[in-house]
């Protein structure tokens, strides 16, 4: 029942992503060009909200459906890995034109060119294992 | 058919994220990349893929439905057309040979026609290893940090939004000029 439910959030995401054009090359090429407000209004509705939605759980502890009390892990303090990261996912994002959440929504909408993507992305996270404890953390 | 509306999509997303938060769980789909790379042995090479990937399968099946989600909204939910972007973002694509006369992603990168250029290969490939590699290094992509990492008001999550758009836009018009 519980698979059911998650492939189900999954299911509305891949719409939404597909339907708000956020997993479309040229609405990320638009916005990297500062030339339309959609994608801008989106992250900002989808943040406004999710700041609303986070306060309210903390203020009244709202538990999870199971009873457990939802604890959201702060990450860890560092500067490098944010920004040096950061900017590597960006270069990525801008020139493939898609983030990990299109990536999938992407391969099941039929473009076959983006499994290409997403191996690469694979294998760019196997990469980051590799010489993870060579670089500034 | 019509694309939905921004604020429409960016509630909806925050609405994603809160009920995973009710499940229990996170918004995070960078880390199914990982849990990818676990699946298939590579704890085997280095200890970061080493680790209880079995706990994370409910994140494997929301991408089954976000796949699946792709493939209902393309086929039985729009026409597949062009966004409708600014008429100076428009202009702009005649810059990197790519048409306004459209899909809903360009056919000179996403058809299979355009995998017959290596310069293509090499675009998805590049772009590819950067996500993967920038989004763990990072420690999340768009949906880790830009909304579930923002909306917990956590400062890494604020820097590493910063280092997406440093990317971005050096992409776009300093490199973009170069590759296309």
């Amino acid at each position: 029942m519980k698979h059911l439910v998650y492939i189900l959030i999954g299911f509305f995401f891949g719409v939404i992503m597909y339907k708000s054009e956020a997993a479309s090359w040229f609405r990320i090429y638009e916005m990297f060009r500062f030339e339309s407000f959609h994608m801008y209004g989106i992250i900002g509705t989808a943040l406004a909200f999710g700041v609303l939605f986070v306060q309210i759980i903390k203020k009244y502890n709202i538990k999870s459906f199971d009873g457990k009390p939802i604890v959201i892990l702060p990450k860890e303090k560092s500067f490098s890995r944010y920004i040096i990261g950061g900017i590597i996912f960006g270069l990525g994002w801008a020139l493939a034109g898609a983030c990990p959440g299109p990536i999938f929504v992407l391969v099941g909408a039929g473009y076959l060119p983006i499994i290409i993507v997403l191996l690469s992305a694979i294998l760019g996270t196997f990469l980051y294992g590799l010489v993870k404890d060579k670089l500034p953390h | 058919m019509q694309p939905w509306p921004w604020y429409l999509s960016g509630f909806l997303i925050a609405c994603t994220m809160l009920v995973l938060l009710l499940m229990g769980k996170k918004f995070g789909m960078s880390s199914n990349l990982k849990t990818f790379c676990s699946v298939c042995g590579a704890g085997k090479v280095s200890s970061f893929f080493q680790f209880d990937w079995k706990a994370d399968r409910w994140n494997l099946l929301v991408v089954v439905g976000a796949m699946l989600g792709g493939f209902v909204a393309a086929n039985f939910l729009s026409n597949g057309d062009i966004p409708a972007i600014s008429e100076a973002t428009k202009a702009s694509l005649t810059s990197l040979h790519i048409s306004s006369d459209n899909e809903y992603l360009p056919k000179e990168l996403f058809s299979i026609s355009a995998l017959s250029d290596i310069k293509t290969i090499l675009i998805l490939v590049v772009g590819g290893i950067l996500i993967g590699f920038g989004a763990r290094y990072a420690g999340g992509c768009t949906s880790g940090h830009a909304i579930s990492g923002l909306s917990n008001l956590q400062l890494p999550s604020l820097i590493a939004v910063i280092g997406f758009f440093i990317g971005g836009l050096i992409m776009i018009h300093v490199l973009f000029p170069l590759i296309f």
